[in-house]
């Protein structure tokens, strides 16, 4: 059996036991100040930011920005309307196809690097935030922590099934490393930063 | 490109022959190590973060095997079905067995360096299903049935208007095309569709976490997911190597890896699949492939440690100049040089003297792999198990005893100075490979040991 | 303090001047400095081949001349590189060890063991400094671009008290020169390519002179500069830090 024969040979052949680093703490600038620094990372790899002080003023900016988007759909309870259905469960995840503008709210939001970590349960389906067009993210600035370690250190020992970290719309560079953005999932990324 | 393979030199030589391309290669890539540079200088503590993923990958290599156990055991328990090839004939079996298993004659693959080493996408053409990848760069060079040559940038060895020409070939564009941002938005159109259709696909592993038994995959495009969240099926495969032993041990390699890699703080995407979507069958195929043979290697078993961000090529200066394709196999460059003579030491001869040992891959290396020591080290193997050129072992033997002795140097050199001096075109000629492109050094008219003896009263 | 003179062999045969400059300037800053005239080389080009098996004899030929040294200098990182990491013997490895921590490249013996502050040395010309790579990356003459770490430069400090001296930028201050022993053969269109990118770097930025810690790297960048024709001079560091 090939998993014994593998281990077997591991145990043969691997070195002598060393520990693992004992502290994963780095250090930080105490000054730093998250929102200006995600907002900044964000603009930077290409997603549109916009500071706002309640829901209510996030409707008119999408009905805005989005004129002529067919098919807008809503996992955030607080921001459904006649214009933004809410999201409505269907097992075949090809049903999304048409999705042009889909809204979340991740749970983490990394200053370092805009990354945003969002889990199933908040995706409506695993496919949704990658098969729409355009996506808008929800975030509560009391959310930010400052890079990646802190995020982990949030995410403890959660279960889920899918998460994911989502720092910007889709892009690549595979041609003559000329950035595109919009390569297969969203063609663009909003973000809707309130405290 | 199996076939008659040819060496690094002689492939390197044909690269070389156009010198602007040579040139527009290299400037591609040396930007890609500035911005990798300017990225690291904007995280004070970046060596201390080499450091750390350096140990934590020490200890991943001498406790693999319960790590592997204790991932494994996590992962069925999320519901994943695990698999094991000892080699890469056994991982393309498995995998196409899975399919079978389910009717399914069409997959859509994610970028997966361990299945470009198994020829995964040969194998399963060959069995009468058809396989499309999904990354632009690879659906490039799958386009153009050429491998990858940069193990991040697929196709970095691609004008745009030579991609134009593929994508009018095969997706049906205007002649002439080579705008990006159309060619990409065409291969948008035309792979979104493949995602819809395609009922299995395959993605690979960048971190495999054995605390949990999830898998972490990072890409830009977001093709993995748009696979793996449409599919019935979701394949990952990943190398033993790919275990890290704890879920937040994440927070060190995904600020290291991205940033290594082209300079980006991080992936647009960094997914982590722990359980399949309702109705799914997710499964994992762990593969040895030499792995445990490297393992063995006292010398060599840190290669292991490689996360394949392909830092070392886009710093490597013979790299830059001679394209991946010409080190002839899945995984080219620095990291490439270490890992193929485990697996071919006759093939791959060639490949650790593709290099000056200036040192520059160790320092870039994320996991602090000691590259360059390594490239020196399989020399020696190489040459210990016969795979040298003879001539070179013949020139080698009349060195050493020439330079073991104090006479007979000083009297080969005093005769060396007299041919350069007197019959010049002795050495000044076709036979002579300095003399192709650059002029002999003069010869002096007394070596320092002569001008001492004469000089200095002892 | 006794020091042995060890003179790479490439430098014996073809840039002796290169190993009177080191000679003659360490007599000057006052050094006792003897060359063992038994000597041949590090064996370096065997070890880089593959064939360090070969270089036995080589290694106790090195010993035999240099063991009853306080300091060993020699104006190449790369041959001091070699020796410093792969000097053994089976015969005689206590004196190994002790050569493999008492061997000096020429620059550090300077600023690391002299403490050179003033050299009274003039050199009028526009400079190009190479930094070879077993000198910067092997013996940490200079801070290497990869690294997130404060700047420093051993060979630049020296420079720094030439008179008149003007050291140019490059726009790539430590890619290697294409020379690797002998990758120069083996490998010879990409490290004909290295070196010519490497000279076009310093000509482009105006250099009149090349030089650098290693004669190799400049006898390489001298063979492209003769084929093109250039005015342009390669100097071994030892060389300018001598002149007057």
């Amino acid at each position: 059996m090939s998993r014994d024969k593998i281990l077997a040979a591991l145990r043969q052949n691997q070195p002598e036991k060393v520990p693992l680093p004992t502290t994963l703490a780095f250090e930080r600038d105490a000054n730093l100040n998250l929102a200006e620094k995600f907002k900044a990372m964000a603009e930077g790899i290409g997603s549109k930011v916009y500071m706002v002080a309640g829901f209510d003023e996030i409707g008119p900016v999408i009905g805005m920005d989005f004129p002529s988007e067919k098919r807008i759909v809503s996992t955030v309870p607080e921001l459904v309307s006649a214009a933004i259905p809410a999201f409505v469960l269907d097992a075949d995840p090809q049903t999304y196809e048409d999705v042009d503008v889909a809204i979340f709210k991740p749970r983490i939001a990394v200053a370092e690097n805009s990354a945003l970590w969002i889990t199933e349960d908040r995706m409506g389906v695993r496919a949704l935030p990658f098969i729409t067009q355009h996506i808008i993210m929800l975030v509560d600035i009391a959310l930010l922590v400052p890079d990646m370690h802190a995020a982990y250190e949030k995410i403890g020992a959660a279960d889920y099934g899918f998460s994911t970290f989502i720092a910007g719309p889709s892009k690549t560079a595979d041609i003559e490393q000329s950035l595109v953005l919009g390569a297969h999932g969203p063609r663009s990324m909003t973000i809707f930063m309130y405290s | 490109m199996d076939g008659a393979t040819q060496t690094h030199p002689e492939l390197s030589e044909i690269f070389n022959k156009d010198e602007e391309r040579v040139d527009w290669h290299d400037e591609t890539l040396w930007w890609i190590r500035q911005k990798r540079d300017k990225s690291a200088h904007s995280i004070p503590e970046w060596e201390q973060l080499r450091e750390t993923a350096s140990q934590i990958k020490n200890n991943v290599l001498s406790d693999l095997s319960s790590y592997l156990v204790s991932f494994e055991e996590k992962a069925l328990a999320n519901g994943i079905v695990v698999h094991w090839a000892a080699d890469a004939a056994e991982h393309n079996r498995i995998v196409h067995g899975i399919l079978k298993e389910n009717g399914i004659q069409q997959m859509v693959k994610s970028k997966s360096m361990l299945t470009e080493e198994c020829h995964l996408n040969e194998y399963l053409e060959q069995q009468g299903l058809d396989v499309i990848d999904s990354d632009l760069g690879e659906r490039i060079v799958q386009l153009a049935k050429e491998p990858p040559s940069h193990i991040v940038l697929p196709c970095i060895h691609k004008k745009k208007e030579e991609i134009g020409d593929l994508f009018h070939i095969h997706l049906g564009v205007p002649a002439g095309t080579s705008d990006p941002q159309i060619l990409t938005e065409t291969a948008r159109q035309h792979l979104r569709e493949t995602f819809l259709t395609r009922r299995a696909a395959l993605t690979g592993v960048n971190f495999a976490i054995a605390e949990t038994g999830e898998f972490v995959v990072c890409t830009n495009e977001g093709n993995a997911d748009m696979g793996a969240h449409l599919a019935d099926v979701h394949i990952a495969s990943m190398g033993i190597e790919k275990i890290i032993p704890e879920r937040r041990h994440l927070g060190v390699f995904l600020r290291l890896l991205t940033r290594s890699a082209t300079g980006q703080p991080i992936t647009t995407y960094s997914s982590h699949f722990k359980k399949p979507r309702p109705g799914q069958q997710m499964h994992i195929v762990i593969v040895d492939n030499g792995r445990t043979i490297q393992m063995g290697r006292e010398d060599f078993r840190n290669s292991l440690k490689c996360i394949r961000c392909g830092a070392c090529m886009n710093t490597c200066p013979v790299y830059r100049r001679s394209g991946g394709h010409s080190y002839h196999n899945a995984i080219s460059g620095p990291i490439g040089a270490i890992l193929a003579p485990n697996l071919d030491m006759k093939k791959y001869a060639d490949l650790p003297f593709a290099s000056t040992l200036c040192g520059s891959c160790s320092n870039v290396c994320p996991v602090k792999i000691d590259i360059h020591q390594q490239l020196y080290k399989w020399r020696q193997v190489i040459v210990k198990e016969g795979y040298a050129d003879s001539t070179k072992k013949i020139g080698m033997q009349l060195m050493t005893f020439t330079l073991s002795s104090p006479v007979v140097y000083r009297t080969a050199g005093k005769a060396g100075r007299w041919f350069l001096k007197h019959v010049p075109f002795a050495v000044n000629n076709k036979f002579n490979p300095w003399y192709k492109q650059r002029d002999m050094p003069e010869a002096p008219a007394e070596s320092f040991g002569e001008w001492y003896k004469k000089n200095v009263k002892k | 303090m006794r020091v042995g003179l060890f003179i790479p062999c490439y430098v014996d045969q073809f840039y002796p001047n290169a190993g009177i400059a080191t000679y003659q300037l360490l007599r000057k800053l006052g050094v006792d400095v003897t060359y063992p005239t038994g000597q041949t080389c590090c064996g370096q080009p065997m070890a880089n081949s593959g064939f360090e098996h070969l270089t036995k004899d080589c290694n106790n030929l090195f010993i035999d001349n240099f063991a009853e040294f306080d300091y060993i200098v020699s104006p190449s990182g790369s041959c001091t590189l070699h020796i410093k990491d792969h000097l053994h013997s089976e015969e005689a490895e206590d004196k190994a060890t002790g050569i493999r921590h008492k061997i000096y490249e020429l620059v550090e013996f300077l600023v690391d063991i002299l403490k050179v502050k003033d050299l009274h040395a003039r050199f009028p010309h526009k400079v190009g400094l190479h930094q070879s790579c077993h000198g910067q990356r092997g013996l940490f003459l200079t801070q290497m671009t990869e690294l997130v770490a404060p700047y420093f430069s051993k060979p630049q400090q020296l420079l720094s008290q030439v008179e008149g001296l003007e050291l140019i930028a490059l726009s790539r201050e430590d890619e290697c020169c294409g020379f690797g022993g002998t990758f120069c053969v083996v490998e010879e269109a990409v490290s004909v390519k290295m070196g010519k990118d490497r000279v076009k770097d310093h000509l482009t930025h105006g250099a009149e002179y090349i030089t650098g810690a290693d004669m190799s790297c400049l006898m390489h960048m001298e063979g492209i500069l003769k084929r093109e024709n250039s005015g342009v001079k390669v100097l071994h560091i030892a060389e300018i830090l001598n002149a007057e």
